[in-house]
């Protein structure tokens, strides 16, 4: 935009998209692909949150051949290669210069209100009168902390994984990793790797191989239509959306990296954090049920993968059927630790929760969890986009924006034009 | 939700427990329960517990009568064995809450039971209780749970059953979480 507007004297535009990472890029995409007037709001630079929000040696889970946006995708020399977080900001600027994204960049959203008509979003630089507006603006953005952090004794280092980079910000002396997803495991082994004692604290998780009979496991759970299940699909939905990241790591070597691995290379696997007394971290005596679950659902999805190669006359074309070691567990895992005498760093890989403390619309449920239906917002001409199985289990990955960017771009579209035709009326 | 078409019986009403989670799901305040025990001594080790009424949906709820339970210790620690230890409830209760919990998500996955039989053990040095060694502690030092299932099943769908059952359980989770406990006194 050539001409950023004045405070209150607010600019006219059909639809707000807030947040320029991919989502808000594809949304931008699909509504000038419908001749949709419209603004893509990014509080910094395209993929804000790649570039300063992310550890160093993060690469996405997905593979790059599976990276891609609508009209957009990798071309480089690497397909089965996993982009860092530096290729994963080249990836989207490339994109929003490709279909020239009308942004408004160096912009923080301030408010989004209702207003006749619509919505008004405030920003630090001027306001923005719209008919609807797309929030775009993550799923990952506050760091979800548990309450027994309080219990963490003074004097012990404490950072979430919007804060942590590297191991080497981290004071010498043992460190506890709270959380075994994709990020508690990643930087459990990084931060072991690095010469500190690592104790890694774990509660219900997804086991994964990162290569099943020769083929990136992502392969698989997208061939076999696995990503492409629709929410309401599902029995519980809630849980759907709660589950933690599978243990992935995207590296040269497709490693995969399990509490099996983890524990081989010396960390201290132990039970979930329930809590902290007297400066002495507790932990559950589920251990050895947590892992039995997480292998009994490893071995129904790979049961599954098999009987779909199978099906379709594959099981000839990929290797052979593999299954894994059960998860090692210690004898007796340890249930406390001395955190004054044992460790100097808390990593609390707890998982993230979206930031929509900005939207000024009463479209929250009782635990403050924003009320949609699949993207579609409580209030008329609302969407969201990117959240954990919003309409697939793919939409929060790079590649499941298409699909539920152009559900919800039509839907919006429709709401623009019944709207249309309400003022028309009401004008008549 | 879609109507459950089930074959077995494993004698848990699986409709009833659905319908209380949609509805506990919408009314929260109707989930908070509180059990009660009373327990009166009697002699030496020995006092004697009694259960009859709890708070739940709202209001206070009774069992269908009430039960008594006699707590002692064995003979070889001089008592006089009129029942079994503490501990030993402990144990009874997490088998009677894990096998529950067997048979509701049985019935629910529909795999009928013919039989499901638990063992539970759980080791203890008593020098911690005796206050020989402060390093030992006075609880169990492990529980080991042994079941043994007869149902329609695969090996693996039974494993589920007992993994799942563990997951839903209370008791588990007081034995494996730690709890706060607040013990007050009032002179009579």
């Amino acid at each position: 935009m050539s001409v950023a507007p004045m405070r209150r004297t607010a600019a006219v535009v059909d639809v707000v998209v807030v947040g320029g990472g991919h989502s808000g890029l594809a949304m931008s995409h699909a509504l000038s692909q419908r001749s949709v007037e419209h603004i893509v709001i990014e509080r910094r630079d395209v993929g804000n949150a790649w570039r300063t929000e992310r550890w160093d040696s993060l690469r996405l889970l997905t593979p790059n051949w599976m990276t891609r946006l609508p009209g957009h995708h990798y071309d480089g020399d690497d397909p089965d290669g996993y982009m860092s977080a530096g290729e994963v900001v080249f990836f989207l600027s490339a994109y929003a210069d490709k279909i020239a994204a009308p942004l408004v960049t160096g912009t923080t959203v301030l408010q989004v209100e209702p207003a006749p008509g619509g919505y008004r979003v405030a920003t630090d630089r001027g306001d923005w009168l719209c008919r609807a507006v797309v929030l775009a603006s993550g799923a990952f953005n506050k760091p979800v902390v548990p309450r027994v952090a309080a219990g963490v004794p003074e004097g012990i280092a404490q950072l979430t994984t919007h804060d942590y980079r590297g191991p080497r910000q981290l004071a010498d002396g043992g460190v506890l990793v709270v959380g075994a997803s994709a990020t508690g495991l990643q930087l459990a082994q990084e931060i072991h790797l690095s010469g500190r004692p690592v104790t890694l604290a774990v509660g219900e998780h997804v086991r994964m191989p990162r290569v099943y009979r020769g083929r990136d496991v992502q392969w698989w759970m997208l061939a076999s239509g696995m990503l492409d299940q629709r929410i309401e699909e599902m029995d519980d939905r809630d849980r759907a959306r709660r589950l933690p990241s599978p243990q992935l790591v995207g590296t040269p070597e497709r490693a995969t990296l399990d509490l099996n691995a983890l524990r081989q290379q010396g960390v201290a696997i132990v039970g979930r954090l329930v809590g902290i007394r007297d400066g002495k971290a507790q932990f559950s005596g589920s251990l050895r049920n947590i892992c039995a679950l997480a292998d009994l659902k490893l071995n129904r999805l790979l049961d599954g993968f098999d009987a779909w190669a199978e099906t379709i006359g594959l099981a000839s074309v990929v290797g052979a059927v593999e299954r894994h070691a059960v998860t090692q567990v210690d004898p007796s895992p340890r249930l406390g630790l001395d955190l004054k005498r044992e460790v100097r760093t808390v990593v609390w890989a707890t998982g993230f929760e979206p930031d929509h403390s900005w939207l000024g619309v009463p479209v929250f449920d009782r635990s403050g969890r924003l009320k949609h239906d699949r993207g579609v917002v409580d209030a008329p001409g609302l969407y969201v986009l990117g959240l954990p199985f919003l309409r697939r289990r793919k939409s929060s990955f790079i590649h499941g924006a298409e699909d539920d960017v152009r559900e919800l771009a039509s839907h919006l579209l429709g709401h623009l034009d019944a709207t249309r035709k309400l003022q028309v009326a009401i004008a008549a | 939700m879609e109507t459950l078409v089930n074959s077995v019986q494993n004698g848990v009403n699986i409709e009833a427990l659905l319908g209380a989670r949609t509805a506990l799901s919408e009314a929260p305040e109707a989930a908070r329960f509180k059990w009660r025990a009373t327990s009166e001594w009697l002699n030496g080790t020995h006092s004697r517990s009694s259960i009859d009424g709890f708070f739940g949906l709202g209001g206070e709820q009774r069992h269908r009568q009430s039960y008594q339970f006699d707590v002692d210790h064995p003979e070889i620690f001089a008592s006089e064995d009129n029942g079994p230890t503490p501990v030993e409830y402990i144990l009874v209760g997490l088998a009677g809450c894990l096998s529950a919990g067997i048979a509701a998500v049985a019935q629910y996955r529909n795999i009928q039971l013919r039989s499901v039989k638990a063992t539970v053990e759980g080791g203890m040095d008593i020098q911690g209780i005796l206050g020989i060694d402060a390093n030992v502690r006075n609880g169990f030092d492990g529980i080991q749970v042994h079941f043994e299932v007869d149902a329609d099943a695969t090996q693996e769908q039974i494993a589920a059953l007992v993994a799942q059952s563990q997951k839903r359980s209370a008791v588990f989770d007081v034995i494996t979480n730690p709890t706060d406990v607040h013990v007050s006194v009032s002179k009579v």
